[in-house]
């Protein structure tokens, strides 16, 4: 059967440039109107170690990495040595003849080898190896069957400012590589439905998507130190916000990052940061300042695998807890964890509105996963102008009046109290990290006043009941007589809804509920969807069930099962389907899951 | 920096809280002449923030009339940067101890001084840490016995001035809180300096410091102006930042770049560009927003 899903593995090495070889494909496609999900594996070395960029190519929008690989373009021997058994029947793999020099004979049952006599093709090639990727891109297409224009598109785009020479090299190399494997090689049997070629979809990062919406929501000032895999926030503000009015600064740590950016928000700009757990590790003692002197910041946590410097490069759900318990005391905050690339733009507008009017600290959760995998999305639903920006109740010289009487910190029934910003004729003030009356005055110290403690504590955290009330209820997704309700939080949306599709065509009924706002939880909703389900299964790509945990402290819910990974690489639908049904077979109630393909495997130098 | 028309004393920088600093304390004369620099620099307070961090010294913002931040212990600095970068019409002041800004948060000032932003950073250095009842700090003097260090301290104390000088800072200078009017000049220089500028105040614990008391220190200051000193002269002025201790506590204007680094606000394109950041504008168009979806197309 023709297939109308696929996944290409392009693998090498650090430095063979395939990110770019990626980019240069998933645009490609997208100008043809095909959607692509591609998904970087990759290590923490600058040169060397090994990379395996997954894309998969469907007509309708692929909400995960995909299951299985069925071509392969391996820039290096041990590329087509790792992955040549993945590929599934009907499928292919291409590579260099000039790099990979041990070949097999044969590959495995129905699976097309393709060498490809790179030299041959890009006389350039012996100046500049990296030609191969652009031939194997072009050969590559001619094996999928798709209309050459659509590399031709980009090719002209991506060289267009280094000139006609370099787009006439590029294009003739890609070309060339077309023509070799059209002439060749025989196509595999796909039914992708490419269009003529045009601007249709962008290719976006979730760190892209974040900037964005930094964009949107009328930043003035993004701040971060380098972290990944947050840093590909850093990059596209520093290349793109100084154009759009961004001021863009590198500080020394990420102690001086939050509390530079709440400075910069007390101050009355809009000012975000960035960083991953390590970072938020330094910036969780200014964050509770934020809550204290009730100053809005808003910072993107993009999760990594920990503990400690723990898997640099790799993805995971780790960090609910340190998010949770960022700081020390009470006080009132927004996390959010979204769920998809649109859905990271869509949201720091949201939480830009919600942590003004509410004049508290907001953490983003995403994980490295959602904030650097490739997707097509749709331009036009990318809206600047709506939802408007609304600063809340803000105090600036246009509407201060003579502020006779003001009190900073008032108490009010919402508990958010007007906010003036320094150089406000009439409303001077104190903002202080200790307890503090409702003019700004400390009650920390010589005038210690157990009831006015109370009344301030009381005054702040009500602001959570309020703000709970804004944000949207979750929504269960799926058929409600479910035999399963799954229930996962911020980036496995995807690849848990592809599973249900996946469990429904084998006849299994399987319901989905997606956390999005994590603080401040709604537990009532929450209670009453899950009341109605059969068996409760949760998600999760932490190793201690964190959201089953804040689930069951907020609820009084406890999961009937769980599906767990933690090894760095994200779900794969199959792992879900695999782990609901040993779970509904009774054979376990927590499922861990793992890559173990062969290619994911790594002989230690230190073991051979 | 945005002058008042009407005339402004120093009361009119006084808050109504007492400070609660105890009698005697070297931070009331570090209060006294920022009240009087303010004042003769007709700097209207609405437009003053000043930023601290966290002890006995931090608490100054309490005092004085104008906004205020009282940040996180040795955590001004960004914050004030923030502020600053945000909205440079305004001046902003950090302030905290020699704990606060020496020890917790001493790279904090190395960095700003590098990026040269646009603050005036004024520490209250007491040699001890006084609001945790009497231990060590970053500049407690060698065999210093305090309650953490009762057989008398064996770390070198840190040298600010020399730091800030190395670092690249273009306006250094140290005081002592029992001599106001020279305090209140040094403070005026500061204010008025474009770019970071460090002044380092020696400012007496009467409670948990028996050692370095008003009268230690009358008896060894000298005035760099009484001795002839260049302050547009760096060597001059490293070679002055080394003498500290028992023979000779030198106080004055130790450096002022004739040819300043211009400050951070002039170098960021953004912030450089046109009014603070805070008096623009916010929002985008779809229409003006468009080529950043474009260039991922």
């Amino acid at each position: 059967m023709a297939l109308d899903d696929l996944v290409v593995g392009i693998g090498g090495a650090a430095g063979d440039g395939i990110a770019s070889a990626g980019d240069t494909l998933a645009l490609a496609l997208a100008r043809q109107g095909l959607r692509i999900y591609a998904y970087n594996s990759y290590q923490s070395v600058v040169r060397g170690g090994r990379i395996w960029l997954r894309m998969r190519i469907a007509n309708r929008q692929p909400l995960s990495p995909g299951n299985v690989l069925n071509a392969l373009v391996a820039l290096n021997q041990e590329a087509l040595d790792l992955h040549l058994q993945e590929i599934q029947p009907g499928g292919a793999a291409l590579f260099n003849t000039h790099r990979v020099r041990r070949a097999p004979e044969k590959g495995p049952d129905g699976v097309q080898l393709c060498p490809i006599p790179v030299p041959d093709l890009a006389p350039v090639y012996k100046d500049l190896p990296v030609i191969q990727n652009t031939v194997l891109i072009g050969a590559l297409y001619a094996i999928m069957g798709l209309p050459f224009d659509g590399v031709e598109s980009v090719l002209e785009s991506t060289f267009a400012r280094k000139g006609q020479k370099v787009i006439d090299m590029n294009v003739g190399a890609a070309r060339a590589g077309y023509d070799y494997a059209a002439e060749h090689f025989q196509k595999m049997e796909l039914a992708l439905k490419p269009q003529p070629t045009q601007k249709r979809y962008a290719v976006m990062t979730g760190n892209e998507a974040f900037g964005l919406g930094a964009v949107a929501a009328g930043v003035r000032m993004y701040v971060a130190y380098p972290m990944t895999p947050a840093s590909g926030i850093l990059h596209w503000m520093a290349a793109h916000g100084p154009a759009v009015g961004i001021s863009v600064r590198q500080p020394e740590d990420e102690i001086a990052v939050m509390n530079m950016a709440i400075g910069a928000n007390h101050a009355g700009i809009r000012c975000m940061c960035g960083t991953s757990g390590g970072g938020f590790a330094l910036m969780t003692e200014a964050m509770g300042m934020a809550g204290m002197i009730e100053t809005p910041v808003v910072c993107i946590e993009v999760q990594r695998g920990g503990p400690s410097t723990g898997l640099p490069t790799k993805t995971e759900q780790g960090d609910l807890f340190q998010v949770f318990g960022a700081g020390q005391g009470d006080y009132p905050r927004l996390i959010v964890a979204p769920t998809n690339v649109y859905d990271c733009f869509e949201t720091v507008k949201e939480v830009f509105n919600l942590a003004e009017k509410y004049q508290l600290p907001a953490v983003i959760l995403s994980d490295l996963l959602l904030s650097e995998h490739h997707e097509t999305v749709e331009p036009d639903r990318f809206d600047f102008e709506n939802p408007p920006i609304d600063r809340g109740e803000l105090i600036t010289e246009a509407n201060g009046g003579d502020g006779e009487a003001y009190l900073r910190y008032k108490i009010t029934e919402t508990g958010v109290s007007p906010r003036a910003i320094p150089g406000v004729p009439g409303h001077l003030y104190v903002a202080p990290t200790d307890e503090h009356d409702e003019d700004g005055v400390l009650i920390s110290d010589i005038y210690t006043d157990p009831v006015r403690r109370k009344r301030m504590m009381e005054k702040r955290m009500r602001k959570m009941v309020y703000l709970k009330n804004e944000l949207p209820p979750p929504r269960l997704e799926g058929p409600a007589d479910a035999e399963v309700t799954l229930v996962g939080w911020g980036s496995t949306w995807g690849v848990i809804r592809e599973a249900v599709e996946a469990l429904a065509a084998e006849g299994i009924k399987v319901n989905h509920l997606q956390i999005k706002y994590i603080v401040p939880f709604h537990g009532e909703e929450v209670a009453q969807i899950l009341s109605k389900a059969k068996k409760i299964i949760m998600v999760e790509q932490n190793f201690g069930g964190q959201l089953a945990r804040h689930l069951r402290s907020e609820t009084g819910i406890k999961a009937d099962g769980h599906i767990r990974k933690y090894d760095g690489e994200p779900f794969e639908p199959k792992h879900i389907v695999a782990g609901v049904k040993r779970i509904l077979a009774g054979e376990e109630e927590l499922v861990t899951c793992v890559s173990d393909e062969p290619g994911w495997r790594y002989d230690h130098p230190s073991f051979v | 920096m945005a002058t008042a028309t009407v005339e402004l004393k120093p009361k009119d920088y006084k808050s109504n809280i007492p400070p609660d600093w105890c009698p005697g304390c070297g931070d009331f004369g570090v209060l006294n002449a920022l009240q009087r620099a303010c004042s003769e620099l007709k700097i209207a307070p609405h437009e003053i923030v000043v930023v601290s961090g966290i002890g006995c010294s931090s608490n100054l913002p309490g005092f004085f009339r104008a906004y205020g931040v009282h940040g996180l212990h040795g955590r001004p600095i960004p914050v004030a940067t923030g502020i600053k970068l945000a909205n440079k019409d305004l001046t902003v002041i950090a302030t905290g101890g020699d704990g606060d800004g020496y020890g917790i948060g001493l790279s904090h000032m190395i960095h700003a001084i590098r990026r040269n932003v646009n603050i005036t950073y004024i520490v209250m250095n007491n040699q001890i840490y006084g609001l945790t009842t009497g231990q060590v700090s970053p500049t407690s003097l060698l065999n210093m016995k305090t309650k953490s260090t009762p057989k008398g301290n064996i770390e070198l104390p840190i040298n600010p001035l020399m730091l800030a000088l190395a670092a690249g800072c273009d306006y250094v200078a140290r005081g002592f809180s029992g001599d106001i009017k020279h305090l209140t000049e040094l403070y005026k220089g500061a204010l008025q300096h474009r770019g970071f500028a460090l002044v380092d105040v020696f400012s007496p614990c009467v409670t948990f410091n028996r050692y370095n008391t008003y009268d230690w220190f009358r008896q060894r200051i000298k005035k760099l102006e009484d001795k002839g000193h260049d302050p547009t002269d760096f060597v001059a002025a490293m070679e002055e930042a080394k003498k500290v201790g028992d023979e000779e506590v030198t106080i004055g204007l130790f450096y002022r770049n004739p040819n300043p680094r211009p400050p951070l606000e002039d170098l960021d394109e953004v912030i450089a560009s046109g009014p603070p950041l805070v008096k623009r504008p916010l929002g985008i168009t779809n229409a003006e927003a468009r080529p950043l979806l474009e260039e991922l197309m």
